[in-house]
């Protein structure tokens, strides 16, 4: 037994250096230096000051702004320093209550939209964190958005369009529309520009 | 289904397949101490570990040498990851000053990485120094994975020898497949990752103002957004590729600071499973003909398939209880329709299932979507896949040697019915080798499930349920299937991380590792010690098609007989219940 102790204490020694320190270390290196935005997270700022990350959501509940996906993080929404879904199952009755809550407020929001509401609207991300909202339920919210703001429908489809992430080599995953970058956006067009 | 989804699936398939010879070619020369293009820069290295650690490579170790060495690196290993646990306090990298983690969570967190299991109790960014996720879970992302290919090649050896008494050494399987194949397509893939957007580097959380300020459960105004950092990249590369699986943040892979875009996804998902199928081909290299380890990828290959396709129809499919709510669950170019609860708006349905199928059918476990959330036969498939003992692909090596001992049973169900001596590549099965495949076979489903019994008959273990009715019963089955096969995925409602759970599950994951390593060495070794006898008009050919429909025949019935009923009280009832 003692035999195989000393291998085996100077293996995992080894190792422990090789991948542990050295590999992360070196990795964040050249990253720092080659992808400095992307590694620290993809920051945005506006006036100096931090505002997100163009890769995580934020909550919007305001009528003069797009709505993200539900969050199910706690304890509030959107909260990126404790990532989670709901873990909801299918027939959980508080599944049920948050999708009509959901219908409820969209409804309340803006009660001339009768059009069926693109299913990710009213469901939970996995990671809580979701940037995106399909683009779908964005252009579901460009008629309350465009009332609210005093901004043309055509205005705002373009926005959206500008906003959307397409599928990588237009094949991978689905097209989604940024929502922080997209509100970004929407805050930066002087109300002059209204119809 | 839509189109575009199915040809993702294709165009994955087609990648994984494109990508086995080339590496199985590697990974063959790897084990057998030949040239590789990397040995300029790795071979010093190589050398150093072993003047280090008084290793001589060219020593070769009979099987219990080698188990006892397997088993004395991965105690060290389980001891050193909970000691750095318990004092990363005090202890450098923790700009959010992580306390100690507590002793039960430790526990189990040590065993879950040794063991490639990588189920995770704690939520990596409020739990997890960098220092503990550098030095502890990336070191053990490595070593797991490298232990698997280390028994693996000892027991390919084991079948492509006779008459003698080793089957190589540990150590020296153990290194090679750390530095030859493990790190490099690490640091490659990690600044795939970082150029996506995988956040890589030591500074504390970024706090943000929300642009609209929000509530807390309590009705506290909230007015920032705290983002959590770290060297992520490095980890999330190594724990798909070393189907090991433990996120670096909570919400693992549909985390967009891991894995940011479909790309990214695209390449883990390739990752997790393409060292799984290039052994294959490694294994034909070594036991000198390539049509067994064809046999074998395409056996694993056409139970993968259709569970993709089945799980792929079942979640989009969407979810029936919305339907009536004015709700649009049919995709569309614009919609990614169907059961989105706990999916990501950039990958849609299409790359979350196949994140879900790969990676219960290897061990990794990593999730790119809530399985909780899926429909009830969209949640039975990860399981069944998870209940065929990780034998489609499998974990790397664990896979391969999983998927060996149903080889093994299935010449010997098949020399039964024939009446004549089952012999496997010019070694004859006898009882010890029969005894060694049974014991392999049901031990998982006995852990399992009897920690499953015992979970539900006790408070302690009807705490943790999150979802009422059948649901809940499927979480605890769940939650000790993923442990028992040391795969790692939850459905994560589930609160495990109770004393309870830390240390039932501490001891399904290490019976699902070790009490499997054991009895497939010593299978090894007997198989080695065997005399050649040459084939004849007897012998059952291990290759055609009709091998390997009898091969998946009888990995489904084992399966079928040991699971079927647990699955009818779980999400076998919770469907029938589903409006319809």
């Amino acid at each position: 037994m003692l035999k195989y102790l000393r291998p085996a204490l100077s293996m995992l020694l080894f190792f422990s250096l090789v991948t542990g320190v050295l590999y992360p270390l070196a990795v964040t290196g050249v990253s720092q230096v080659v992808f400095p935005s992307k590694a620290n997270g993809s920051i945005i700022e506006k006036n100096g000051r931090l505002v997100g990350s163009s890769l995580i959501g934020q909550q919007f509940t305001s009528a003069k702004y797009f709505w993200s996906r539900i969050s199910a993080t706690g304890p509030f929404p959107y909260n990126a320093s404790s990532s989670s879904g709901s873990n909801y199952g299918p027939l959980n009755p508080a599944l049920m209550k948050t999708t009509k809550d959901r219908i409820d407020q969209l409804h309340s929001a803006d009660s001339t939209n009768h059009n069926t509401i693109p299913v990710d609207l009213v469901t939970a991300s996995g990671s809580g964190l979701d940037p995106h909202i399909s683009i779908a339920a964005a252009l579901y919210q460009v008629p309350r958005v465009a009332r609210e703001r005093h901004i043309s429908e055509e205005t705002l489809r373009e926005l959206v369009h500008q906003c959307t992430d397409p599928r990588d080599f237009g094949f991978l995953g689905e097209p989604g529309v940024n929502v922080l970058r997209l509100n970004l956006a929407l805050d930066d067009i002087p109300p002059s520009q209204g119809v | 289904m839509t189109l575009i989804g199915i040809g993702q699936i294709i165009l994955y398939l087609g990648v994984l397949l494109l990508v086995t010879k080339p590496l199985g070619t590697f990974i063959a020369r790897v084990f057998q101490g030949e040239r590789t293009f990397l040995d300029p820069v790795v071979a010093p290295l190589e050398r150093l570990i072993y003047r280090v650690a008084a290793i001589d490579p060219r020593k070769e170790m009979n099987w219990k040498e080698n188990a006892v060495a397997m088993l004395l690196f991965n105690g060290c290993g389980i001891v050193f990851l909970y000691l750095l646990q318990r004092v990363q306090q005090v202890l450098p990298l923790n700009p959010q000053g992580f306390g100690a983690v507590t002793p039960d969570s430790a526990l189990n967190t040590a065993v879950s990485y040794v063991t490639n299991t990588n189920w995770q109790g704690y939520s990596g960014e409020t739990t997890m120094s960098y220092l503990t996720q550098m030095a502890g879970m990336t070191v053990q992302n490595f070593l797991s994975a490298a232990t698997g290919l280390a028994i693996m090649a000892l027991f390919i050896r084991g079948i492509a020898r006779h008459s003698v008494a080793t089957l190589g050494n540990f150590w020296v399987d153990l290194t090679r497949s750390t530095l030859y194949i493990l790190l490099p397509l690490a640091v490659i893939l990690s600044l795939v990752l970082v150029s996506q957007g995988s956040v890589q580097n030591l500074s504390s959380y970024a706090s943000a103002q929300f642009l609209q300020p929000t509530a807390d459960t309590s009705g506290t105004r909230v007015t920032e957004q705290v983002i959590a950092m770290g060297p992520a990249a490095s980890q999330v590369a190594i724990k798909h590729l070393g189907t090991n699986g433990g996120g670096f943040f909570n919400a693992n892979a549909s985390h967009p600071f891991e894995s940011p875009t479909p790309l990214t996804d695209f390449l883990l998902l390739l990752a997790e499973t393409c060292i799984a199928a290039g052994v294959c081909y490694t294994y034909g290299v070594m036991v000198g003909d390539k049509r067994q380890g064809w046999a074998l990828l395409t056996a694993m290959l056409l139970i993968y398939v259709i569970a993709i396709v089945g799980l792929y129809a079942a979640e989009s499919a969407g979810n029936p209880v919305l339907n009536g709510l004015g709700v649009d669950q049919h995709a569309s170019a614009l919609n990614p329709g169907g059961n989105m609860e706990g999916k990501e708006t950039r990958l849609g349905i299409g790359p979350s299932i196949l994140m879900a199928t790969a990676s219960t059918s290897t061990s990794t476990g990593a999730v790119n979507s809530m399985h909780d959330s899926y429909t009830p036969l969209g949640g039975l498939v990860p399981l069944v896949m998870m209940h065929l003992g990780e034998v489609v692909l499998g974990g790397v090596g664990s896979g391969l040697y999983g998927m060996l001992v149903f080889v093994i049973v299935a010449v010997f169900v098949a020399g039964l019915l024939v009446g004549r001596t089952p012999e496997y590549l010019g070694h004859k099965i006898e009882p010890f080798e029969m005894k060694m495949a049974s014991l392999l076979i049901l031990i998982m489903p006995i852990a399992v499930l009897v920690f499953t019994a015992i979970a539900v008959v006790t408070d302690a273990g009807k705490a943790g349920i999150s979802n009422p009715g059948p649901h809940g019963f499927t979480e605890i089955l769940y939650a000790f299937t993923s442990q028992g096969n040391n795969n790692g995925s939850a459905f994560a409602g589930l609160n495990a991380n109770t004393p309870f759970y830390n240390c039932t599950g501490a001891i399904a994951m290490l019976i699902g590792r070790f009490w499997l390593a054991v009895p497939t060495l010593a299978l090894a070794g007997s198989l080695a010690r065997k005399k050649l006898i040459p084939s004849g008009e007897g012998t059952l050919p291990t290759h055609t098609p009709l091998f390997i429909f009898w091969l998946i025949a009888v990995i489904l019935v084992v399966g079928a007989l040991n699971f079927l009923p647990a699955l009818a009280l779980g999400p076998i009832v919770e469907f029938f219940m589903m409006p319809h």
